[in-house]
């Protein structure tokens, strides 16, 4: 886990249903409003969607999905946080998306945990360490894996559609 | 047509090469044994020698050959790869990069590192049966046979040569190489210095050769700038050999300050106006780093979509000035991005032009007549493409000259011209590109090619394969048919270049031959990194843009196909049966359907599928977008584009999708 000389993560706090995650504030590049959201037919429900950031075309990911939680229509609270994650070691621009986003704070390394492997909703692979703040935990999701186990996953059902060399 | 300076343009590639080949000698000397690490250096050197000879730099191409040639012992595995012989190979790298630096000058210490190559080679294998047969290729040919013909040669070399990157040095020493001679400059009509353009080749040279008629020798050496410039050659009495007071020149005309107005009027008069349209020629044209043309496109691609939004809301606007600025706007934007467009896009001909000179010199070398043709100049591909393309051509042109055409006797009894062809033809099939060398030579031998795909362990014996499959052996790496290793082919190198680099670029090489009347050989490549005109189509909430190339035709869905679907799903399209697929159930499109569907009838290949659609919508220009790997394993799409309101459509891929409709169709009546 990166953390600062001081021991610190910066962490950028966001909303998903009733949980609160950080993710490392230094990959991401910008925070946007609601923009429209292009459906991709047959695509898998994690990452459906695709949006115009600056003329770029970036495929918008849903946290949501992978943590199995319900997925309420947006709001006026709905952002797509704009950042670089690794997918199979390829630098590439995602959206993600969340249902609030809160603000940029610092998380003592040493209040984070290792996430316990039993007694969670949640895969425990998925998750890099649970943070403490405000007497409340704050979920540090492993962005890394989760969009790496993606790319495996939608590889192996693509294996078996030929595809014609035209 | 000529690019400004290929020479520069050959520099350049070779100094990456070189990079690329010390690289992979140190890291040789690290791992001796590493197959790949021994083709790729040799590689290298193969594409030196191939774009040296291309682009006049013969002294590097002769020593490149011989190098090549003693490395050619390492990649047989003949000799292993010794820490002597790479240091040796590095004094060679070091040598070649001299030559290509500064090919006027007199580079010494070429056949001195050749010969320490040779004898680290045959130190490290004695019982190499075969030693290399070496013939030292002599920079400047030894002294020509009868020394009784003495020729006086003139010449003045037309006005834009040095735009072209003409160097009359290389020239002159081409014609050395016909003979002892000895050179006089002409410099009368050198200009005051205040009025020299220095792109212009004011100097005239006087050569007195001695050489059996070299009429045809110099013809050669000037192919390619006979227009505008002076030439003669003339038989010189032997009396007037004795000394040379050629009229030398007054200094005057280069020390002279001229007065300014009149002498730049006088020089002018001499000049023409050439040199005036050389040299915007040549100032007009810049290298810029393709990373940064793709930084443009995005921008002005935002600018087109905030355009887009302004442009709306002065619709709903009263405001008359706004309206106007709207657009203006509008106007301009629409302009920006036509133009951002076109930088990228070069015609596919000033790649061809670079390849009359390698059929030249492979006519020359190989004593083979040759007519070269070319067609679809103007078809226009992405320029980092082009690029690309380059070496996988030069390989297959020269397997095309070298293994195709057959000498002139044996063309003669087959009832062929003595004089064979080269076609190189560029062409736009739906949604790719085809780019084809044809030659009318002997075909490809599928006997021999199965007795080396087998000698290699490349097929079984006795296994059967298909015509199509067994040409591509052809591209294995390693395979070569030739019997005898010519400085042009035959080492087995090459083919597996061009393979490599198609598919790199995502396209396939189709080969197709007949016994007798020669052979094609067809790189088919996708046009994703170009700007295509596309058809914006809706099924439900989406919009999806399909390639225009790919359409055939629109025509309205049936009303009365709705009610017995299963099992039919065809269309009758003047006769012929075409299936279609409604896009919305491959889709799962929940949204209710529109009354009146339209299918577009695309094609792909050879075969037709018809996409049911619930509206369409109208023609766009689409910049192409490649989609992230989250998404790379949907396979129906393409790539994406983004719309002029900013949201993003996904391009709907044809080829898969004409595909997928049959296993659609035909899945729908096994059910």
């Amino acid at each position: 886990m990166s953390t600062t000389e001081t021991g610190s993560m910066k962490a950028l706090t966001l909303r998903l249903q009733d949980e609160l995650f950080a993710i490392e504030a230094g990959s991401v590049r910008e925070i946007l409003d609601l923009v429209p959201i292009t459906e991709v037919p047959n695509a898998s429900p994690f990452v459906s969607g695709l949006i115009n950031v600056r003329g770029r075309v970036v495929p918008l990911a849903d946290l949501r999905v992978m943590f199995g939680m319900d997925r309420p229509e947006p709001d006026e609270d709905t952002r797509i946080v704009v950042m670089e994650v690794d997918i199979d070691g390829e630098p590439t621009v995602a959206g993600i998306l969340a249902d609030k986003v809160h603000d940029v704070t610092d998380i003592e390394a040493a209040s984070i945990e290792e996430a316990p492997r039993v007694g969670m909703r949640w895969r425990p692979e998925f998750i890099r360490g649970i943070g403490k703040r405000n007497g409340g935990f704050i979920i540090i999701p492993d962005l890394g894996r989760i969009f790496e186990t993606q790319g495996a996953r939608t590889a192996s059902p693509a294996a078996s559609e030929e595809r014609s060399a035209t | 047509m000529s690019f400004p300076d290929p020479s520069e343009t050959f520099r350049q590639e070779a100094r990456e090469l070189l990079e690329q080949l010390e690289l992979g000698l140190l890291d040789l000397e690290q791992n001796p044994a590493n197959d790949d690490l021994i083709n790729s250096t040799f590689r290298a050197l193969h594409t030196i020698k191939g774009s040296g000879a291309m682009f006049g730099f013969t002294a590097v191409a002769a020593f490149v050959h011989e190098f090549e040639t003693a490395f050619d012992q390492v990649r047989k595995g003949h000799s292993p790869a010794t820490s002597e012989l790479i240091a040796v190979a590095l004094d060679a790298k070091d040598h070649i990069h001299k030559l290509i630096e500064q090919p006027d000058a007199p580079q010494a210490g070429g056949e001195g590192i050749l010969e320490a190559l040779r004898i680290v080679l045959t130190a490290a294998d004695i019982e190499a049966a075969a030693p290399v047969e070496v013939e030292t290729p002599e920079p400047v040919a030894a002294p020509a046979t009868a020394a009784n013909g003495r020729w006086r040669i003139r010449f003045r070399l037309p006005g834009d040569a040095l735009v072209y990157g003409t160097n009359p040095l290389l020239l002159l020493d081409e014609i050395k190489a016909i003979g002892p001679c000895t050179i006089v400059a002409l410099t009368d009509t050198i200009p005051p210095l205040d009025v020299i353009d220095p792109e212009v080749p004011y100097m005239g040279w006087q050569v007195d050769l001695t050489a059996d008629d070299p009429r045809a020798a110099i013809d050669d050496v000037f192919l390619f700038l006979k227009d505008g410039m002076e030439l003669s050659v003339e038989p010189l009495e032997a009396e007037a050999v004795a000394v040379q007071p050629e009229p030398e020149p007054e200094p005057a005309p280069v020390a002279t300050p001229a007065k300014p107005g009149k002498a730049p009027k006088a020089a002018k008069s001499v000049e023409k106006e050439a040199p005036a349209n050389a040299e915007r020629a040549a100032s007009s044209s810049m290298r810029v780093d393709a990373e940064r043309l793709d930084e443009l496109m995005d921008r002005v691609g935002e600018l087109v979509i905030a355009q887009a939004r302004l442009t709306q809301i002065a619709a709903m606007s009263s405001d008359g000035n706004l309206k106007t600025i709207a657009e203006e706007l509008e106007r301009l934007s629409s302009g920006l991005r036509d133009t951002t467009m076109g930088i990228r896009m070069v015609p596919i001909g000033t790649l061809f032009s670079r390849f009359r000179r390698l059929i030249h010199d492979l006519s020359r070398d190989l004593g083979k007549e040759i007519d070269f043709i070319t067609s679809g100049e103007d078809t226009e591909l992405d320029k980092t493409m082009i690029e690309r393309l380059a070496d996988p051509l030069v390989h297959l042109i020269r397997n095309s000259v070298d293994h195709g055409l057959e000498p002139a006797e044996k063309r003669l009894a087959a009832g062929k011209p003595a004089k064979g062809t080269v076609r190189l033809s560029a062409v736009y099939a739906g949604a790719e590109v085809a780019i084809s060398v044809t030659d009318d030579g002997a075909g490809l031998n599928a006997d021999r090619i199965r007795a080396k795909a087998e000698e290699a362990g490349l097929l079984a014996p006795d296994a059967k394969i298909a015509d199509q499959d067994l040409w591509q052996m052809i591209f294995a790496p390693g395979f070569s048919t030739a019997k005898e290793v010519t400085s042009l082919s035959g080492r087995g190198v090459g083919m597996d270049v061009v393979k490599r680099i198609i598919d790199g670029l995502r396209g396939s090489i189709d080969v197709a031959t007949t016994p007798g009347s020669g052979s094609t050989m067809t790189l088919r490549l996708p046009l994703t990194l170009a700007i295509i005109d596309g058809m914006l189509v809706r099924v439900g909430n989406g919009r999806y843009t399909i390639p225009l190339a790919a359409v055939e035709e629109c025509v309205e869905l049936p009303e009365g196909i709705e009610a017995n679907a299963r099992g039919r799903n065809f269309l009758d399209i003047r006769g012929s049966l075409v299936p279609f697929l409604r896009l919305r159930e491959v889709f799962g499109t929940k949204a209710p359907a529109e009354p009146h569907q339209k299918v577009v009838i695309v094609s792909s290949g050879e075969g037709r599928v018809g996409l049911v659609v619930d509206q369409i919508i109208g023609n766009n220009q689409t910049v192409i977008k490649q989609l992230s790997k989250l998404h790379s394993s949907i396979k129906s799409f393409s790539g994406a584009t983004i719309l002029g309101d900013g949201t993003v459509a996904l391009i709907l891929d044809t080829a898969h999708l004409v595909q997928f409709g049959q296993g659609y169709v035909d899945q729908g009546r096994a059910a």
